[in-house]
């Protein structure tokens, strides 16, 4: 299970026409659903671009294009993973002729961003499975979604749904997975973080609900971005006497003001004066653990790197060697105002009477 | 809902010293092993062992698993489309991370 997910068919459940037997629980469920609901409406086809009368082919299309250009694996469009499960859900919704019929029906006269009440004779003409909403936690789609088609429907939506807890066999609980996103700084010192976590849940009477359960994650110091911390146990739970699956973070860095992150080498623009790069000095110099002294060499290009050795990310594991961090030279210019600064230059140009900034002029 | 309250749990981190037999490698990027044999034939994978039965995968196969996983759910890719958008990413990368080597202002 992950944060953006698309279509694949969960166990059990999906929209199905109504059979004569079943029509009062539906309508009960459809009552129960409009209870306190309060959602806004989603445009799916303006989601995709794509007119009311598109046909699948175009709906296809339109989602495959958006999808390659917001895929969170590939793309740098800020917001991509949340433009990606936008479209993502989108699609869903559309690309399956009985949903989008549904769709079509509840949404007659409605736009985007819109408060959605649910019609009244919401759910008559389609049907949630009765499993829908405990299967999973379908977070990775919204209200609307979910109130539409039911949350089971969105759960379970990525095909790691083997191992499915309410499938009725034997089975190890499915691994799942999740983000989180930490600052440079964490990552030097380890953090410890409280994620929230849904997970389905069977009571006494074998009835499945969706519970709530906060977990205190110690974050070693040193994790990288893109690595992966894994919580043993802490996935969905096993089925016949099996295991629980386990729970997979991947870590992001927060992008830092100052510091740029590779791997477990940090680099640093450290901004000298023309004299300080000239002449060396000893400067204090900024670090993700505080400032130290650094001693700038005399006659330093801009761009000339300095080794911090040891002061990137520590190793994660005991004696693992922790990064450098670099710091690159940016020599400035102080712009000269007044005659004494004008002078300064001048002195300057007349004390370097070989410099060619531009190599030996051209015969 | 229900709430159940927390306690804290030691995380590891999956990039230093785990390894992965095929089966853990197929649950925890819920690809198939027919999947992931693919990809071990495609070179996008590298495992440790000679038979399928021996293959442990290093700690940062996950990751290229987990792109793949979805390469292939989302955009419907096949296996070669993966592999090559798995060798693009990575010149990616490497041209990012010559950037952050490199002076920007």
């Amino acid at each position: 299970m992950r944060l953006f997910a698309s279509a694949r068919g969960a166990v059990g459940t999906g929209i199905r026409r109504p059979a004569s037997g079943s029509a009062r629980t539906n309508k009960r469920g459809a009552a129960n659903l409009r209870k306190g609901v309060s959602m806004q409406f989603q445009d799916y086809y303006a989601t995709l671009g794509v007119e009311r009368t598109a046909t699948p082919d175009q709906v296809k299309r339109a989602f495959r294009k958006l999808a390659r250009k917001y895929h969170p694996d590939v793309s740098k469009e800020p917001d991509a993973e949340a433009h990606f499960k936008e479209v993502a859900e989108a699609y869903k919704a559309l690309k399956d002729p009985e949903r989008r019929a549904a769709y079509d029906q509840a949404g007659r006269g409605y736009s985007k961003g819109q408060a959605f009440d649910p019609p009244p004779d919401w759910g008559s003409g389609f049907a949630y499975s009765g499993r829908g909403d405990a299967a999973g936690d379908g977070s990775e789609f919204s209200d609307f979604f979910s109130s539409l088609f039911g949350r089971g429907n969105a759960a379970h939506a990525n095909g790691h749904a083997r191992g499915e807890p309410f499938g009725g066999h034997a089975a190890q609980g499915t691994d799942r997975h999740a983000r989180i996103v930490i600052d440079l700084e964490d990552a030097y010192r380890g953090a410890n973080r409280t994620i929230s976590l849904r997970v389905p849940a069977i009571d006494a009477q074998g009835r499945a609900a969706v519970h709530e359960k906060q977990l205190a994650v110690n974050i070693p110091r040193g994790v990288r971005s893109g690595q992966h911390l894994r919580l043993a146990g802490q996935g969905s739970p096993g089925s016949g006497g099996l295991p629980a699956g386990d729970l997979y973070l991947e870590i992001a860095l927060n992008p830092h003001a100052r510091f740029r992150v590779d791997g477990a080498d940090v680099y640093l623009d450290l901004p000298v004066a023309p004299w300080e790069a000239a002449l060396g000095a000893t400067i204090a110099a900024p670090t993700p653990e505080g400032p130290v002294q650094l001693t700038i060499p005399p006659a330093s290009a801009p761009g000339r790197k300095l080794r911090l050795r040891g002061r990137g990310l520590p190793g994660t594991s005991a004696g693992a060697a922790p990064g450098d961090m670099y710091a690159l030279l940016a020599v400035g210019m102080p712009p000269p105002h007044t005659d004494a600064e004008k002078a300064a230059y001048a002195d300057m140009a007349r004390a370097f009477p070989h410099y060619a900034p531009r190599g030996a002029p051209e015969a | 809902m229900a709430q159940i309250t927390g306690y804290i749990v030691d995380a590891v981190v999956v990039e230093g010293d785990t390894t992965f037999t095929l089966p853990a490698l197929c649950r925890a990027c819920g690809l198939d092993s027919r999947q992931l044999m693919a990809l071990v034939a495609e070179g996008v994978l590298d495992p440790a062992g000679r038979t399928p039965q021996d293959w442990l995968f290093g700690g940062q196969s996950l990751r290229t698993a987990l792109t793949a996983q979805r390469l292939m759910q989302d955009l419907d890719m096949d296996l070669s489309g993966v592999a090559m958008v798995l060798d693009l990413l990575g010149e990616i990368a490497s041209l990012r991370s010559q950037l952050s080597r490199s002076c920007l202002r």
